[in-house]
């Protein structure tokens, strides 16, 4: 099932904030058409790795990091590439959903416009909506917007904002901490249709998540990555210690 | 004292203290209406000062404040906000910025008459401007281009770094995520900061006195390089004299310069209660 190339493959990653090491030495590879489900306890390092794989922590001053992160077997911390071009095609979608102060429509289309990408509006505000589950609630209020859209919504929208640019790869980063069970269900549902187009990997603090709807998992404690596997084979038999512990719920 | 009275008396201490400045402003606007409103009509804004009283009017010190409010405008906003913009979002977080910023701050705590002084030995005297519009403006501008720093500086702010964070991720570069996302968000925040910081301007008497503002004038201005005077400077010229029709003048003067400033502090409410309805509708 994992035999083929990874898309995204970090090596003896470690990260830094300022004097505190929060990563050490990650080697973590990620497969296409694959949902990868990032498991680990608060303040593991899970969300600083994934940040790390579109560039997303270039902001944080503080930050540093030894290792190599390569996509499509290309180093993303080569000085010639351009970060820019590495968030076109590894889209992120974040913890609280963020669409832009705009109307539904404009969000569709803004990433497609600031990149000067060739693209028809209509069809592809249409097409993303529907890759997303969202068009058929917002069909009627293209214009209207964004923000009078409820979280889970928001969030659907975020996610076709995403799909919008025809990315390689869609990071998520614990999407639906701030929504309830109803809309959580329903991107998770979403995830599960886009492993088809999409290369997916999702940090989540919910065990049961990533057991529904992830093919890989990868559990990591206190800045370390413990254990790798396919899901069903993590969950009910890890071979650490640790790992079994966590997924028990003796800690965490 | 139970805890109770401690409460109420806390309580009925703060009505007090709130209804007393109420009370002031209201006693105060009271006296200058009622002095003033007998000078007031469309006459008095449309005719020139004079040494009669009857005859006199607001009209050169009204278009004098006006001409003199856009230029400042025109000079004190872009640098304010362009000043803005890199400090929060380009500058980098060291000790040298900090102490910018504590500066800007400082300067925007300084006493006007000072900006009057700077004003008259650099536009008036060095650059050879002469009592012109334009020395009084660019001084003007001076005097509220930190305040506009400030305001906007808090503008861009409150903007959320999720916004930012969102704009990124989907490719866009620093200046179109400032440009496209992080400025039309901070707009009405920048907006409201820039027309108080006009309407302060608009009230200002003593730089203006110092680098030039003319007592009295007998024309409307025609370009940027005109002699001129403004609302505040006509009223101080009319309360400084003797005579007590004069003393009616000032209050009309007064009622005018009111009207101006409360009607640009509307304006900036409007603005903020606008753009908050659209972000939450």
């Amino acid at each position: 099932m994992t035999s083929n190339q990874p898309i995204i493959e970090t090596q003896n990653l470690s990260i830094w904030y300022g004097e505190k090491k929060a990563v050490n030495s990650v080697s973590m590879k990620l497969f296409k058409n694959r949902v990868s489900a990032i498991i680990g306890p608060s303040g593991c390092g899970k969300s600083t790795v994934l940040r790390m794989l579109n560039r997303m922590n270039d902001f944080i001053e503080v930050l540093r990091h030894e290792g190599k992160i390569l996509i499509n077997g290309q180093d993303i911390y080569n000085k010639k590439l351009d970060p820019v071009d590495l968030r076109r095609k590894v889209g992120m979608v974040f913890q609280r959903p963020n669409p832009f102060p705009k109307s539904i429509y404009k969000n569709i289309i803004w990433g497609p416009k600031v990149n000067g990408l060739k693209y028809e509006p209509d069809f592809l505000v249409e097409d993303s909506l529907k890759k997303a589950a969202l068009w058929d609630e917002v069909k009627d209020r293209l214009h209207s917007s964004a923000l009078a859209l409820s979280g889970g919504q928001q969030q659907r929208l975020c996610i076709a904002r995403t799909i919008a640019m025809n990315p390689e790869v869609i990071l998520m980063d614990e999407p639906c901490s701030a929504l309830d069970p109803r809309a959580t269900s329903k991107i998770e549902e979403l995830i599960t249709t886009l492993r088809d187009e999409y290369t997916i990997a999702i940090v989540t603090h919910n065990m049961q998540q990533a057991s529904r709807i992830s093919d890989v998992t990868h559990f990591f404690y206190e800045g370390e990555l413990i254990e790798t596997g396919l899901t069903e084979s993590l969950f009910t038999k890890p071979t650490e210690k640790r790992t079994e512990d966590y997924i028990t719920g003796r800690f965490g | 004292m139970t805890r109770q009275r401690k409460q109420k008396l806390f309580h009925g201490l703060c009505f007090f203290m709130t209804t007393l400045t109420v009370v002031i402003l209201a006693v105060l606007l009271t006296h200058v209406v009622m002095e003033g409103i007998e000078w007031i009509s469309f006459e008095f804004l449309d005719r020139f000062p004079s040494r009669k009283p009857h005859k006199a009017g607001i009209k050169s010190a009204l278009f004098g404040t006006l001409w003199v409010i856009s230029l400042t405008a025109f000079f004190a906003v872009p640098i304010g906000v362009a000043t803005a913009v890199y400090l929060q979002e380009y500058a980098p977080k060291n000790r040298i910025m900090e102490w910018v910023r504590i500066n800007i701050a400082n300067l925007a705590g300084m006493p006007s008459i000072i900006y009057g002084l700077l004003g008259l030995a650099i536009f008036v005297r060095f650059f050879g401007f002469e009592r012109s519009i334009l020395s009084g403006s660019l001084t003007l501008a001076l005097l509220i281009v930190p305040i506009i720093i400030i305001a906007s500086e808090g503008a861009l702010k409150s903007v959320p770094n999720s916004l930012r964070e969102a704009a990124y991720a989907m490719g866009a570069r620093k200046w179109q995520v400032v440009i496209f996302q992080v400025l039309p968000s901070a707009l009405p925040g920048i907006m409201t900061g820039i027309i108080l910081a006009i309407s302060r301007s608009v009230g200002e008497t003593a730089p203006l006195i110092i680098t030039g503002a003319l007592g009295y004038v007998a024309f409307t201005p025609e370009s940027i390089s005109d002699p001129y005077t403004v609302l505040p400077v006509q009223i101080y010229n009319w309360a400084a004299r003797p005579q007590v029709e004069f003393h009616g003048l000032a209050a009309a003067g007064i009622v005018v310069l009111l009207t101006v400033l409360l009607s640009m502090n509307l304006l900036a409410v409007i603005i903020r209660n606008k753009s908050q309805k659209t972000r939450t509708s």
